[in-house]
Formats: C-alpha cells, sequence, structure tokens
C-alpha cells in the first residue's frame, strides 16, 4: 500500500477547556523515523497520546483527524482500538520501570505481551518471549528472563520494555522520552538498539524528546513543537544546521557544547519563559520572546509556511533566520570577564574520603577514597553518572551526610563532620544548590520569607537590611521584587532554582556547591542559570563545586574537572588539556565522545571501570587498584595505562 | 540578542501576569488550608456535615433560649409520657423533658470532644514530629510506647485511667486526649518522614537553624492538612468515647444532662418508654455523622490534589 502510515491533520487536543495542543499536521511515511521535540508544557506527551487515543482524563480531540493507514483513527469503537494498540501501533513510556510490573519476571511479562496478541501456548509464547529479549540485545537473555524489574538496571528495564512494545509486531511505535532519566552511555545505547531495530524490522518510529541530539541520531525528519503548535518540520540534518524558525535557533543556540565557555563565550539563552498552550495571541505565539520579532508577527499568526524543499516555518521572516547564522559568541563581552585564576588559597580540602551505605545484601562504597581541593574563586566541575558517588560527595562536604573515614579542611583548618556542629561564619561560607527545584524551596513560605530567613541566619542584619537584602538578592538573580510575596507553587522551575541560587548567595559565600542544579530544567532556562552562575562568580569571585551528569555543562562552567565512577575520582585536572588534548582517562574518553557504554560489572579489587573499559589492559585492571599517575597542572589520573599513552 | 547575561533579564518581566493568574488557593501551597476549605464546599454531602455542626453549635451556645424547660425541672405528673405537642421529645422517668435535656447536653459534648482532640493532636503531633526528624534509639523508643498504648481497646484504657483519677469534665478531656495520642503520633510520623529528607530542609541546616525551628518552622507549616484531616475524624471519635464513658458512669457527673449520661439513666425504660433513650442517641449519631462529613469532605480534597 502506498500513502502515509500515518497522518495527522490539524489536530488539536484539550484538557477540559484548557488547550494543549493547536492544529497540529504532520505526516510519517512508512518506515520513516519523526522525531518531535519540545520544552515541558509543548504539548509533545499530549500529542504522543492522542496518536493512540489513550489521553489522560479530560483530555479530548477537538479538532483534526488521525488517519493510520488511511483509516480514520478516531472514528474506531472500542474493539477496534483494543486492535489497534498493540498489532498497529505501540507505546513506549519514559519510565520503565513504571511500565513493567514489579512481581513479575519480565520473561514472563514479554511472553504475555505475545500471547495478547496472538493464541499461543505457554511454550510458545516463552519461546518467543526468549527470542525478543535476545532481539533487544540483553545480555544472556536466559538469565534475564527470570529476573524480576528491580533486578535490572535502567536501560536493561527499558529494553524490556521496547521487547513487550514489539511483541504485537506493531507498524508503529511510539517512543515518549525514551532515554530520559538513563545514563548518557545508556542513553547512547538505547538510540543504537532503536538505529537496528528499524534496519531489521522496518518499524516506523515516532520519537518524543525535548533532548535534540536523541531526535538527531535517531531520526530522519523532525518537527519542533512549541505552545501546542508546530513550528517547524524538515529533515533533522537540515533543521540542525539550518532552523527556519527563531525558537529553533534559540533551542540550538541555548545548549552548552564545544562552542561556548563561561565569560568569553555565554550560553545564547532565550529571554522570557515559555507561553503555555492554554494561552491565545493574537499574533505568533514565539513573538514575545522573538528577536526577529516586526510588526506583523503581533497582527496574525503565521500559518506553517513552506520553506525550501521538504522543510516549513511558522513563521514570516524564516528566509531571514535561515540566512542569519547562529553566533555563538557574543564579541563585545570578549574578554570583560576576569576569572580568577586556579592556585589561590585552597578553601576545601578532602582527602581520603570514604563512605559507605548499607543496602539490602551488603554494603555500597558511596565515596570511595576521594581526594580533592578546592581553590577560591574557581569551578570545580565533577561529572558522573548515576551511582558515581558525586551528589554524596556534596553531602559530604556540606555536612549533611557524615563522613566514615578521611579529612575535611577549610582554609585550612579541620572541618566539623557534622552541619550542626559548624560555626556560622562557616555556615555562610559554604552554600549548596540541590537539584530538584520542586522541593529545593519550602511550599510554606514566601520567596521574601525565605531569603529574609537566610539573610538572618547567616549575617544577623536586622529586620530593615535584611528587607532590602532580600530584594537585592532577587535583583542579582533578574528576578522583580514583586516576587518577594509570591508562594514557591507561583514560580516556574527555572524561577525556583533562582531563588534558590539568591538564598544559597546570602551571605556572600565563599563557595557554593551545586548539585545538579539545571537537570530537571528545559534546555533554554538551563541556559539562563547556567550564565547567572557564570556573572554571579565573576561579580562575587565565589569558587563552586559544580556536579553534573552532562559533560557539556561541566565543560561550560569548570576551571577544574574532575571525573567520577563508582565512588572513585578517575580522573582530576585543569579544564583545559582534559577537553582539549591533554591526556584523558578511558572513561573521560567515552563521556567526551558520547558513545555507548554497557556493562553490568560487580565491584571487584580492582580498577571500577575494568568490565566496561575499551582499553583494558587484562588481568592487571580486574585485580589491582590502579595508580593515582599525577599531571602537570597538580591533577592525575587513576589508571595502569601510562599517562603518554592517555594522551 | 547581543548579551545574553542582559538578555535574561526581561525573561522575568514578562512573567509577571502569572502571579495574577495564580488563585488564592495555590498561594497556600497544593498541601494548604484553603483548597482543603474548597474542596468541602463542592462536595454536597460535606456542606450537610457543615450544617449538621452548625445547628449543634448554635444549641450549645443558646440551647438556654430554645429549650423550653429547665432541663432539670421534675414535672411529676408527666413521668414517662411519650412526645407530645407539650414534650416534643417525651419525658423521662423525673419527668424531665427530654427535648431540653438532649439540647442542653450538647453543650458538654462539644466542649469536651475538641478539647480532648485538641490536646491528643498536640502531644502526638510534638511526639510524631520529633520520633519522625530523629531517626535513632529515642525515635524508636517513642513509636513502641505509642504501639503499646494503641493496643489497648480505648474504652478500656480510659476506664483504667479515669478509675484512678476520679470521673470529671477535665479529666475526661486528658484521657481521651492521651489515647488520642499514639494515633495521631503516628500520621504526623508518616508525614514527617516524607518531608525530613527534603532539599528545603537540608538548606535549614546548612543556614544553621535549630532543631525547634526546623520542626515547627519547616516541617509543621508542611504538614498541616493531613494534621487538621486527622483531627477531624479525632473530633467524632471523640464525641463517642465522651459518651461511652459517660454511660459508664465515668465521664460527667449527673445529674448533668449529658446524652451518654441521659442513654444510661433511661436504659431500664428502653421497651415502655424508647424515646428516652432514642433522642440523645439520635443526637450523638448526628453529631458524629456531621463531623464524619465534614471529614471525608476534606480527606477527599487531600486525595485529589495528591
Amino acid at each position: 500500500m502506498s500513502g502515509p502510515l500515518l497522518e495527522v491533520e490539524n489536530l488539536s487536543v484539550a484538557y477540559g477547556s484548557t488547550p494543549a495542543v493547536r492544529g497540529v499536521s504532520f505526516e510519517v511515511a512508512r518506515g520513516e523515523a519523526y522525531g518531535l521535540v519540545g520544552e515541558s508544557g509543548s504539548g509533545k506527551s499530549t500529542l504522543a497520546m492522542a496518536l493512540v487515543r489513550y489521553l489522560a482524563t479530560g483530555g479530548h480531540v477537538t479538532g483534526g483527524a488521525i488517519r493510520f493507514d488511511g483509516k480514520d483513527l478516531l472514528a474506531l469503537d472500542a474493539a477496534a482500538l483494543r486492535e489497534f494498540r498493540g498489532r498497529r501501533a505501540a507505546v513506549v513510556y519514559q519510565n520503565p520501570a513504571a511500565a513493567l510490573d514489579p512481581s513479575m519476571r519480565v520473561g514472563d511479562q514479554v511472553a504475555e505481551a505475545f500471547s495478547a496478541h496472538s493464541r499461543l501456548s505457554t511454550k510458545e509464547a516463552r519461546r518467543k518471549a526468549l527470542e525478543a529479549l535476545q532481539q533487544v540485545k540483553l545480555p544472556d537473555p536466559r538469565s534475564v528472563y527470570d529476573r524480576y524489574p528491580h533486578q535490572l538496571s535502567g536501560g536493561m528495564q527499558q529494553r524490556v520494555v521496547i521487547a513487550t512494545a514489539l511483541a504485537g509486531g506493531p507498524d508503529l511505535l511510539i517512543l515518549d522520552e525514551p532515554t530520559t532519566g538513563l545514563d548518557a552511555t545508556v542513553e547512547a545505547a538505547i538510540l543504537r538498539l532503536l538505529a537496528d531495530l528499524r534496519r531489521d524490522l522496518g518499524v516506523t518510529v515516532v520519537l518524543i524528546s525535548h533532548n535534540l541530539a536523541v531526535v538527531a541520531s535517531v531520526c530522519d525528519r523532525v518537527g519542533v513543537l512549541y505552545a501546542g503548535r508546530l513550528v517547524e518540520q524538515g529533515r533533522v540534518g537540515d533543521v540542525f544546521a539550518a532552523p527556519a524558525h527563531p525558537y529553533t535557533r534559540g533551542l540550538l543556540a541555548s545548549l552548552p557544547g564545544e562552542h561556548s565557555r563561561k565569560g568569553t563565550r555565554p550560553l545564547h539563552a532565550i529571554p522570557g519563559t515559555a507561553l503555555s498552550a492554554a494561552v491565545h495571541l493574537p499574533g505568533c505565539a514565539f513573538a514575545p520572546r522573538c528577536e526577529f520579532v516586526r510588526a506583523e508577527c503581533t497582527a496574525a499568526e503565521p500559518p506553517l509556511l513552506s520553506v525550501r524543499a521538504a522543510r516549513s516555518s511558522r513563521c514570516y521572516f524564516a528566509d531571514e533566520v535561515l540566512a542569519t547564522p547562529i553566533r555563538h559568541s557574543p564579541d563585545h563581552l570578549e574578554g570583560t570577564a576576569q576569572y580568577p585564576a586556579a592556585g589561590g588559597t585552597q578553601l576545601l580540602t578532602l582527602s581520603d574520603a570514604q563512605k559507605t551505605f548499607n543496602v539490602s545484601g551488603g554494603r555500597v562504597h558511596a565515596v570511595d577514597g576521594v581526594t580533592l581541593e578546592v581553590p577560591s574563586g574557581v569551578t570545580v566541575g565533577l561529572v558522573g553518572e548515576s551511582g558515581s558517588g558525586k551528589s554524596t560527595l556534596a553531602r559530604i562536604i556540606a555536612g549533611l551526610e557524615p563522613l566514615d573515614s578521611g579529612t575535611l579542611e577549610w582554609r585550612g583548618q579541620p572541618l566539623e563532620r557534622s552541619v550542626e556542629r559548624r560555626p556560622r561564619e562557616v555556615l555562610r561560607e559554604l552554600q549548596m544548590v540541590f537539584q530538584d527545584p520542586d522541593s529545593t524551596l519550602n511550599p510554606r513560605h514566601s520567596v521574601g520569607k525565605l531569603l529574609e530567613r537566610s539573610i538572618r541566619q547567616l549575617t544577623g542584619l536586622d529586620a530593615r537590611a535584611r528587607r532590602s537584602r532580600a530584594a537585592d538578592l532577587l535583583a542579582a538573580v533578574d528576578m522583580d521584587a514583586r516576587y518577594l510575596g509570591a508562594r514557591p507553587s507561583e514560580l516556574s522551575g527555572g524561577q525556583r532554582q533562582r531563588v534558590a541560587i539568591a538564598r544559597a548567595f546570602a551571605g556572600s559565600p565563599a563557595l557554593v556547591l551545586c548539585d545538579e542544579p539545571t537537570s530537571a530544567l528545559d534546555a533554554s532556562v538551563q541556559a539562563t542559570i547556567l550564565n547567572l552562575l557564570a556573572r554571579l562568580q565573576s561579580e562575587q569571585g565565589s569558587a563552586y563545586l559544580f556536579i553534573s551528569h552532562d559533560i557539556d555543562v561541566v565543560r561550560y562552567l569548570a576551571d577544574i574537572v574532575g571525573v567520577m565512577y563508582r565512588g572513585r575520582l578517575m580522573q582530576l585536572g585543569s579544564a583545559a588539556p582534559v577537553f582539549d588534548g591533554g591526556p584523558r582517562h578511558p572513561y573521560t574518553q567515552v563521556l567526551l565522545s558520547g558513545s555507548a557504554l554497557e556493562g553490568e560489572a560487580e565491584q571487584t579489587g580492582g580498577c571500577p571501570f575494568q568490565a566496561s573499559c575499551p582499553r583494558k589492559l587484562g588481568a592487571i585492571c580486574e585485580t589491582q587498584v590502579p595508580p593515582w599517575r599525577e599531571t602537570s597542572d597538580g591533577g592525575g589520573i587513576l589508571c595502569h595505562i601510562p599517562l603518554e599513552e592517555l594522551t | 540578542m547581543p548579551d545574553s547575561l542582559v538578555a535574561d533579564r526581561p525573561a522575568q518581566l514578562q512573567t509577571d501576569s502569572g502571579l495574577d493568574i495564580q488563585s488564592v488557593a495555590e498561594r497556600f501551597g497544593s498541601t494548604g488550608l484553603v483548597p482543603l476549605l474548597q474542596g468541602v464546599r463542592r462536595s454536597p454531602t460535606a456542606l450537610v456535615g457543615v450544617l449538621l455542626l452548625l445547628a449543634w453549635a448554635v444549641c450549645a451556645i443558646a440551647w438556654p433560649l430554645l429549650a423550653p424547660y429547665d432541663p432539670n425541672q421534675f414535672h411529676t405528673a408527666a413521668r414517662l409520657q411519650p412526645p407530645s405537642a407539650q414534650f416534643w421529645f417525651g419525658t423521662d422517668q423525673f419527668g424531665r423533658d427530654v427535648f431540653s435535656r438532649v439540647l442542653a447536653g450538647s453543650r458538654d459534648i462539644l466542649i469536651v470532644a475538641p478539647l480532648a482532640t485538641l490536646v491528643g493532636i498536640g502531644c502526638g503531633t510534638c511526639l510524631g514530629l520529633v520520633a519522625g526528624f530523629y531517626r535513632g534509639v529515642s525515635s524508636e523508643a517513642v513509636l513502641r510506647i505509642m504501639d503499646a498504648v494503641m493496643a489497648f481497646p480505648i474504652v478500656t484504657l480510659s476506664l483504667l485511667v479515669v478509675a484512678m483519677l476520679g470521673p470529671s469534665v477535665v479529666n475526661v478531656i486528658l484521657v481521651i486526649g492521651l489515647v488520642f495520642t499514639p494515633r495521631v503520633a503516628r500520621v504526623v510520623y508518616a508525614s514527617t518522614l516524607s518531608v525530613r529528607d527534603l532539599n528545603y530542609i537540608a538548606a535549614a541546616r546548612l543556614r544553621g537553624e535549630s532543631s525547634t525551628y526546623i520542626l515547627f518552622g519547616e516541617i509543621l507549616p508542611t504538614i498541616t492538612a493531613p494534621i487538621i484531616v486527622e483531627a477531624t475524624v479525632r473530633v467524632g471519635y471523640a464525641v463517642f468515647a465522651s459518651a461511652t464513658l459517660s454511660f459508664l458512669g465515668l465521664g460527667i457527673p449527673p445529674p448533668a444532662a449529658d446524652w451518654g449520661l441521659q442513654i444510661a439513666d433511661a436504659r431500664t425504660f428502653l421497651q415502655s418508654a424508647p424515646w428516652t433513650v432514642l433522642f440523645p442517641a439520635l443526637a450523638i449519631a448526628s453529631l458524629v455523622v456531621g463531623v464524619n462529613l465534614v471529614s471525608d469532605g476534606l480527606q477527599g480534597t487531600r486525595t485529589r490534589s495528591s
């Protein structure tokens, strides 16, 4: 049969009377991979659910049509819809742990999916399930078959979910943020699997993600969603090379990468906050934030205009946007921001820190012999994947988690392990910004009260001075003083992080521990927060210990970089050589190249990374802890391979 | 955009309208009191509960104006009279007007039940907060003692204590409060555990707040909603407990027009003059039902919002 497999025509979806998707049209050809990109609130997940007629309570299609293989999906009755789901189209959701039944062996869950779609004997279903587990490239499928979901890692769980989705032999696979929450190396492996499955099975893919890189690596074409509208569509390579809509352009420019650097080459953030799909503007939805905006833009909303071949953009000035290259480095900032050079006084010294946690089935070394120094005025970036112990390290330094053994020093003096016993002066100088913007502020206190309380505790100013200082702090994080009366529930995620940063700066700290402060935020919001942190540092000279799973974010901010893996510091050194051709630990190399990593190694006596290491030497890596090879800049690398060969 | 550091300033100004859109309810956060009350307003059954409670509150305050007779006045010529135009709810074995006594009895119970609940909520909240915040041996000890107290049936425990202290209004309040304490502590303990490891508590520790401030300034305000719901449930139980104690002669001493006491006094005439028992019993039932309807309304809001 010819014609596209999936046709979405002018589709609108609303929850109650609140629009979530507004007039979206696109087609997906047989065997094609189509990506939908958007930030939170863009309507991308609603769209995914609408495609299989599985909207949440209150959600309903208010207009338009969805045709699958030429048939009107919106006209299907319950029986036909059941047949359609699973057999013709299957969905893989973001959180694989929630998609699997915790009380059932994963193999049986896959077998159940097979017998649900066709009458099979138990034995036959088992055989097919085993094949399916093999197909999603799970190591040792036989042993995985008999395991329970909690015994599998997130990446393995997602493979099982994909196997289940493929059981009905669907023509269309819809993936809603399939790799969000997974480590970068695991994400790369899942994406490679998706590419293989497409090639082998010829399945059509609709991939929904906030992550441009994920879409770029899997999809042929991409649609960009903003405020419930499709604002740009085209081939992935074309769109990402030269966006035709100002929003796409802004999104791409706000990502940290090789081209960006705090101070000299700040991130190009999109001004303003994302418009909700519920809000109706007479003109273009992006006009309030657009740098190309003209009078026409606010008068009437532009239609999806065709630009060049197979490209369309909801912008009157698409040609102009296309012709303007993304400027990564606003030139007038060049050289204006001075960063205090590394090698000033040592603020914090951590020596041979050890921390173990009791977990079911034994003890886990969360932090294993980490030695680290933070000089004043610089950013030490710590990068590592989940379970690497980087957040535990921050909590140890903050005094929130007691150290098992090792020493902590603050300005050369021994530092109490528990925050409750630290003198006020140290509390003032050592503050922290947390990851989750939802729990970082007490929901019952207003922004003004939050800030004034911190000022009172850390500086002891009187009530009048506290009030004016709170307003100053808010201004320093680019927020209007009117937010002093606001509650956290009235703020966006980015605004909450701003308030949290303002709170940390209440007493002009010398060191701020930043534990993944932007990982829960959208890319364009992340850019503004990273720029804010860079600016505050250049103004106030505070040092940061910046923790992130995202090596690009660390590259943007850090002067000194540490790489952690399973509780150990694998590499430490000045940022420049680590990122630009200096010696690198094999694991650092893997992180920087964005390559896939699959290894479920037990902790052994040797190198923690040996099971997954692409440059493993042999038995020595399994039995002996590698030596700490010092580099010329005072850092080092934990590896058996000599430094010269790591360059 | 010449300078992205400047560029993110208008970001904040443009969202200013967000403040105006927010409803008053959201100012108090998802766990606040206002959404709870809004939920009650939207639920018709909860509204019935509120009306029942209001009616009894009016009786408790204004019964001297509403009651046709003095509740302790003996109409010797009219003992055990069935309900009539003269005595709406009939009379008891001493010829006292049951209607007047039911109205008068509302005052004691509406004083005892809320106060007893207050005692239980106060003690239970403090214990639950402390046990939830400090993990360790002392918190385990508190919890195990609470479990031990909870193992006694309410009536047995109350009997024990009142028998020792002697019956009086104050003792009834204290006893019921004591019985409620471990149950409230459990609820507060669970709520405390759910917030104690959140980042805003860590932030408070990092700025050197005292434990007292963290308990009452940071944790308590965020768990008020479950405490309020627990309190309304407890008021219902308190009405029952107080009536039960009076019935057993361990509550408010006679000749007070207490509902439990009335039932106890009149139960020998249950067959010949059922109205002497029926109307005080209905009074207890309607008050408990009213409290529970309100409580259900509050709980419904909580589950919907979470």
